[in-house]
């Protein structure tokens, strides 16, 4: 038991010695390298001519003095102070201003071969004693040597040279300064004069190469001792903001996922969604054969978000803005009132234009100025023809995760080729997918429709329907659903199915009426017949109470008769025979 | 080691004081603190001037370490650096002046006569 608590008070002694960093505030070299270049050590950035050594230097500089106070010295031995500052004027970094407000101290070592004899022996003191005396003069926290190997070039004994560069290096070290020192390129090594051979805390080698026309640039950290780093080449660019290594987002799946919904812009669509929509701040790709209404599908969601007031920015790779505008407007959108309040920017270009590095750096430009709420690719796959699938997987990983971090939802569309399998990308991008529709053709009865269904969406329950949708003039319409023996019915089959049921309908609905009124005609009829009996049973009643009173009055008159007879007669013996007959006579006159 | 290169080498003027008339040296020689070479480069320098140039020259010896900013405006680079501000054109006589030949062809004392890089061979 005591063993792993040792063990963990050891791991935890040793955290705080981990080595000290100076962030560069170039753009994404941090990420990379895990913090920046080691402090208080040389770095070595090699790379062939052009492939931008002085200007990440001088950015290491510029970046230093204006972010993090930390002065700094630039020793040139290519270009003058004049020259440098105007090519750095033209990435927006003002060294002027910098060396007048004594942040920045350009020092130019100018050896010209012509001037030079060499006598004998000789050391390299002076460059010590200016640098020295720079550094003292600012108190410089950054040093820049661009590029020692002009030494090699005016004096020839390199068995001097060599010894001096590592007495430098050194010194360097102990004056406790962060320094860069840039070297060219060599056949077979990464320096001509091998010069990583002295500097081994942290190598960075710069890279520019042209494949399919294409120029990219890379950057790869080949060294850093003491310190775990991206070991990738990753692109960078040289932009209007000097440096930038991408990805610039951070390597690790750290952002945060809202749990807000947004309209897709269908309101039927959005009962697909778990009756929400998508999530804010996820990836929405919309995969699908030509002409089967994804760019509509986006437009609808562009057009719910501007409705919403938020902005929106659209990157089209097909069509041109204008083109994108009209063809909406003959679905029911019209997005040019959203161009006109600023709410939506649609930004076309050719994905050939120039190489997909400088394609995500536009991007990331044009996100950071428009701050946009919803960002659609129109079609993505057109960007791998600007480079390679693997490298426009890459780039789309890359956007997708800034975009995520900056909680900006992204809809993409990709379009699959005929041949391809239809739940596949052309980029291989599905997987990066949060919620993934998939439109396609229904080809039966000789006719296309088309269908559109959720093949996945993550973190919400979702319909598993195949509907067939409908471009209207007022936009996408989800259809009801039918289900034929074969499926889901569209198109015409579809409408037969709707007619069939509506006549069958109505055919129920008239025998039901027919039965009703049947019914009801049996119903009065039978009540014609109890109030005729009912009238006969009064008649009756009455017919029974009239014979009784009438039979009480002659009983009455006959009692009478008798006794008046008896009186007559005076005889009383015969008075029970004779009313009888009286009777008979009576009761037969009625019946007549 | 002078001795031992084949001489290439021919005077070009009279080491004498009638031929510089036209010519004073005005010499810089440029050292770090009083190392042994520095020193030993200083006495090289006294004795090349005197014997070579006679009374027409002035030499000036400044260390770095004192005045660390003329070695910046006067790009040195390496000490010893001697360097010959007049006659034009400027020259800088990079080393400890031991091998005195070379020293005498980059005062323009001697005129080469063979290729440059058999001279640098050395």
């Amino acid at each position: 038991m005591n063993q792993p608590k040792e063990r963990r008070k050891v791991l935890a002694d040793d955290k705080p010695a981990t080595l000290p960093k100076a962030q560069t505030g170039i753009h994404g070299l941090d990420e990379i390298t895990q913090g920046g270049l080691p402090r208080g050590r040389p770095t070595l950035i090699c790379g062939c001519a052009g492939s931008g050594k002085t200007l990440f230097a001088i950015e290491f500089l510029v970046r230093g003095a204006r972010l993090y106070q930390e002065p700094g010295v630039l020793m040139a031995f290519e270009e003058t102070s004049d020259e440098l500052v105007q090519n750095m004027a033209s990435l927006g970094f003002d060294l002027r201003g910098l060396i007048e407000e004594k942040k920045l101290l350009i020092d130019f070592v100018r050896i010209e071969r012509s001037e030079i004899l060499e006598t004998g022996e000789y050391d390299l003191e002076p460059l010590f004693v200016r640098l020295g005396y720079a550094i003292d003069a600012l108190g410089a926290k950054r040093v820049v040597l661009d590029s020692l190997e002009t030494l090699f070039a005016g004096l020839t004994n390199t068995a001097i040279l060599r010894a001096e560069l590592g007495r430098l290096f050194h010194w360097l070290k102990a004056k406790g300064v962060t320094a860069i020192i840039t070297a060219e390129r060599g056949d077979g090594t990464l320096t001509r004069h091998g010069l990583e051979e002295y500097v081994s805390d942290c190598v960075i080698l710069l890279d520019h190469r042209i494949s399919n026309q294409f120029s990219t640039r890379r950057v790869r950290v080949v060294k850093y001792r003491g310190s775990s780093h991206g070991t990738d080449e990753y692109p960078f660019l040289i932009g209007e903001r000097g440096l930038s290594v991408l990805p610039i987002t951070s390597v690790g799946l750290s952002h945060v996922a809202p749990v807000e919904r947004i309209e897709t812009g269908i309101p039927r669509l959005d009962t697909m969604l778990g009756g929400k929509g998508y999530f804010r701040g996820s990836s929405i790709l919309v995969s699908g054969t030509a002409g089967t209404g994804k760019t509509s599908l986006s437009a609808h969601l562009v057009d719910a978000t501007c409705r919403a007031g938020k902005r929106c920015l659209v990157f089209l790779f097909e069509e041109s803005p204008s083109q994108l505008t009209r063809n909406m407007r003959s679905i029911g959108i019209d997005l040019e009132p959203w161009i006109k309040k600023g709410l939506l920017m649609l930004h076309a270009t050719r994905p050939t234009l120039y190489g997909l590095e400088a394609h995500l750096v536009t991007m990331h430009k044009l996100t950071d100025e428009f701050k946009p709420s919803v960002v659609v690719m129109d079609p993505v796959t057109n960007l791998s023809t600007s480079g390679t699938v693997a490298e426009a997987k890459s780039l789309l990983t890359r956007l997708i995760d800034y975009f995520k971090t900056n909680q900006i939802t992204t809809f993409f569309t990709s379009l699959t080729s005929g041949d391809q399998h239809l739940e596949s990308t052309d980029v291989g991008i599905s997987s990066l997918m949060d919620t993934w529709l998939l439109v396609r053709d229904l080809e039966t009865n000789g006719e296309r429709n088309r269908v559109l269904y959720v093949l996945k969406s993550r973190g919400m329950a979702h319909s598993n329907q195949v509907r067939e949708f409908k471009l209207t003039e007022h936009g996408i319409d989800l259809m009801d659903v039918y289900l034929g023996p074969g499926g889901v019915l569209t198109g015409t089959a579809r409408v037969a199915q709707e007619a069939r049921e509506a006549s069958e309908s109505v055919l129920r609905q008239a025998e039901a009426d027919r039965r009703k009124r049947q019914l009801d005609r049996n119903r009065q009829t039978l009540q014609a017949q109890l109030n005729a009996m009912c009238f006969e049973l009064e008649t009756a009643e009455e017919e029974l109470k009239r014979i009784n009173a009438q039979e009480e009055t002659r009983n009455e008159v006959e009692d009478e008769d008798r006794a008046v007879m008896a009186r007559a007669r005076y005889a009383d013996a015969q008075a029970a025979s004779e009313p009888k007959e009286a009777d008979q006579q009576e009761r037969s006159s009625v019946h007549a | 080691m002078p001795e031992k290169r084949p001489t290439r080498t021919r005077p070009a003027r009279p080491a004498s004081p009638a031929g510089a008339e036209q010519k004073k040296f005005m010499l810089r020689l440029y050292v770090a603190g009083t190392t042994p070479r520095s020193i030993r480069a200083i006495l090289d320098a006294e004795k090349l001037c005197k014997e070579h140039l006679g009374g027409l020259f002035t030499l000036e010896v400044i260390d770095i370490y004192q005045r660390p900013t003329l070695a910046r405006d006067e790009q040195i680079v390496a000490v010893p650096t001697l360097v010959r501000r007049l006659p034009e054109p400027l020259r800088k006589l990079v080393g400890d002046l031991s091998d005195s030949e070379r020293v005498l062809i980059g005062l323009d004392l001697l005129i080469r006569d063979q290729p440059r890089q058999a001279a640098v061979a050395g």
